[in-house]
């Protein structure tokens, strides 16, 4: 029964909205909104079969590569400027700078430097997404407890086993809110550098489609996106729960007392 | 208790630390500036980076100084701006309205829980296209994407913020007789209000990016559309001044904003805690 009630809550309202959307499409679709059962049709005539293989697969490869990378660069950068005071000193800054710099604007200085290829996308994600990463682990190391600082060199705990046992896990929950953000970025990114410079791609399919006028493509193309996000999203919070477990188990603990 | 424990240290520390350091950090930071200008200065000078691609700091800086005495520039600055304001300030709106409507009922929040779950990981720049379709590269069109990514931003704060008011205030507030708008502006408002500003501060940051964003894709006026112009022109030292100016317009506003979250959250344990502590 309670399992019933809470399918009822998760599924009520997505079905009233398309049930909403197919009956104010019913008199006929309009230019700019296709009646969902063309979407579903198109959807699959689109993007089930070798656009698959040609815009999809490559945009997600793309993409895994860019946030992966800026992922391991920017907590390492993070570790080596946020464990020294001067370090974070001097850089700060700049990396205030970079961080209020908007993202997109990357694509056309990258696009000179690197040429409009697999590596200039792959560039401007990494170049975006890094700021999240590497602002919120120096943040994270300099926030951590200074009685555990201490513990560990009274204990002689030093180098890699301090960094990997105490450093990282205690600015962990400040590295994974960045990496969050870093996703988001990161996909937006991927989308933008395809609909600038590009030819092939889910970006730059989009906006083939757009141009030619061809809405239910473009409209599933939309989908397409917002799926990626969204399985994006599913997926960091499934890894979240699991890295943080630990964490979110003490703030139960913490706010009941 | 940890906070008990932990004082002692903590003075310790830093009182050794602060005799050691003699040097401000914003001398600090002031060098690492120089050394990155320097940097950028280098690499082309010497050859590691053609300066046609990337012209020497210097030059860029140059650009920017004359770029401040143009009335182009300053409107196209205005034009982000003003798409800037709309944008923010109709998502805040939006999102309050619907926040506390939907925060206050614990039936709406569950029935729309996977709802917003599912529609707020949507990147806002996959309604790109739709805008061109439907605005052409007027105002509309960025104000569409600055809207919709602003709107989650700050809604799920707002949701967040009704949630943590306090059961037994609102319970003695509603015994008290307190009607509904009364229970809004001083129970709700107040816990809500930090939540709100956070929101707000995330949504104005994003706001400027997607800003940028629609003028540089769709071309819709602004400092985006100027650094597109800038680059299929070829006016290289003239795009980099422009992406510089981008970048100072987002600090300012980062700081702008957390000023007047400090401002507005004066009276707030958050910003008061460390002068009683």
């Amino acid at each position: 029964m309670k399992t019933l009630t809470s399918l009822l809550y998760i599924l009520a309202l997505p079905v009233l909205l398309i049930l909403w959307w197919i009956l104010a499409t019913a008199g006929g679709a309009s230019f700019f909104v296709p009646t969902p059962a063309d979407l579903v049709k198109t959807f699959i005539d689109t993007w089930i079969g070798e656009r698959m293989f040609t815009d999809v697969l490559p945009s997600i490869r793309r993409l895994l590569i860019g946030v992966v990378g800026a992922i391991i660069l920017g907590v390492l950068l993070g570790l080596l400027v946020g464990l020294n005071r001067t370090a974070r000193a001097i850089t700060e800054p700049v990396f205030e700078f970079f961080r209020a710099l908007p993202p997109p604007v990357l694509i056309p200085v990258l696009m000179l430097l690197v040429g409009i290829n697999d590596g200039m996308k792959v560039a401007v994600i990494i170049s975006g997404a890094i700021w999240p990463v590497l602002l919120n682990t120096i943040e994270g190391v300099r926030a951590i407890d200074p009685v555990q600082n201490e513990t560990s060199r009274s204990y002689g705990i030093s180098g890699f086993a301090r960094i990997r046992y105490q450093i990282l896990p205690s600015a962990m929950p400040t590295i994974m809110a960045g990496i969050r953000q870093c996703l988001s970025v990161g996909l937006i990114l991927m989308v933008i550098s395809e609909m600038f410079a590009s030819s092939s791609g889910l970006g730059f399919a989009i906006v083939q489609f757009q141009r030619s006028f061809a809405v239910p493509e473009m409209w599933s193309g939309i989908v397409v996106l917002g799926l990626i996000g969204v399985i994006m999203s599913f997926i960091f919070q499934w890894i979240e729960r699991r890295v943080l477990r630990w964490y979110n188990g003490l703030k139960e603990v913490e706010n009941a007392v | 208790m940890s906070t008990v424990t932990t004082k002692p240290a903590r003075g310790i520390g830093i009182r050794r630390k602060t005799t050691k350091a003699k040097v401000p950090n914003a001398v600090w930071g002031l060098i690492g500036i120089v050394v990155f200008l320097g940097i950028w200065e280098l690499l082309p000078a010497l050859g590691i980076v053609k300066p046609e691609y990337l012209p020497p700091a210097s030059e860029v800086l140059v650009a920017l100084a004359k770029d401040f005495t143009l009335t182009a520039f300053w409107l196209a600055v205005g034009e982000t701006m003003l798409a800037w304001f709309i944008g923010l300030l109709v998502a805040v709106l939006l999102a309050l309205v619907l926040g506390l409507v939907i925060g206050m009922s614990s039936f709406l929040r569950r029935a729309t829980n996977s709802t917003i779950e599912f529609l707020r990981p949507i990147p806002s720049v996959a309604l790109i296209p739709l805008a061109v379709l439907l605005f052409g590269t007027k105002i509309e069109s960025s104000l569409m994407l600055i809207i919709y990514a602003c709107f989650w931003q700050v809604l799920i704060q707002v949701l967040y913020g009704v949630a943590d008011v306090d059961n037994v205030a609102m319970q003695t507030a509603r015994s008290y007789g307190f009607s509904p708008f009364q229970r809004i502006r001083d129970v709700i408002f107040p816990t809500m209000l930090p939540y709100l500003m956070t929101g707000i501060r995330l949504g104005a940051a994003v706001a400027l990016i997607l800003a940028i964003t629609a003028e540089l894709i769709i071309g819709s006026p602004g400092l985006g559309k100027e650094i597109q112009l800038a680059q299929s022109g070829g006016a290289i030292a003239g795009m980099y001044a422009l992406i510089v100016a981008t970048g100072l317009l987002g600090v300012l506003i980062n700081v702008g904003m957390r000023l007047v979250e400090k401002r507005i959250l004066s009276w707030h344990v958050s910003v008061r805690g460390e002068i009683i502590a």
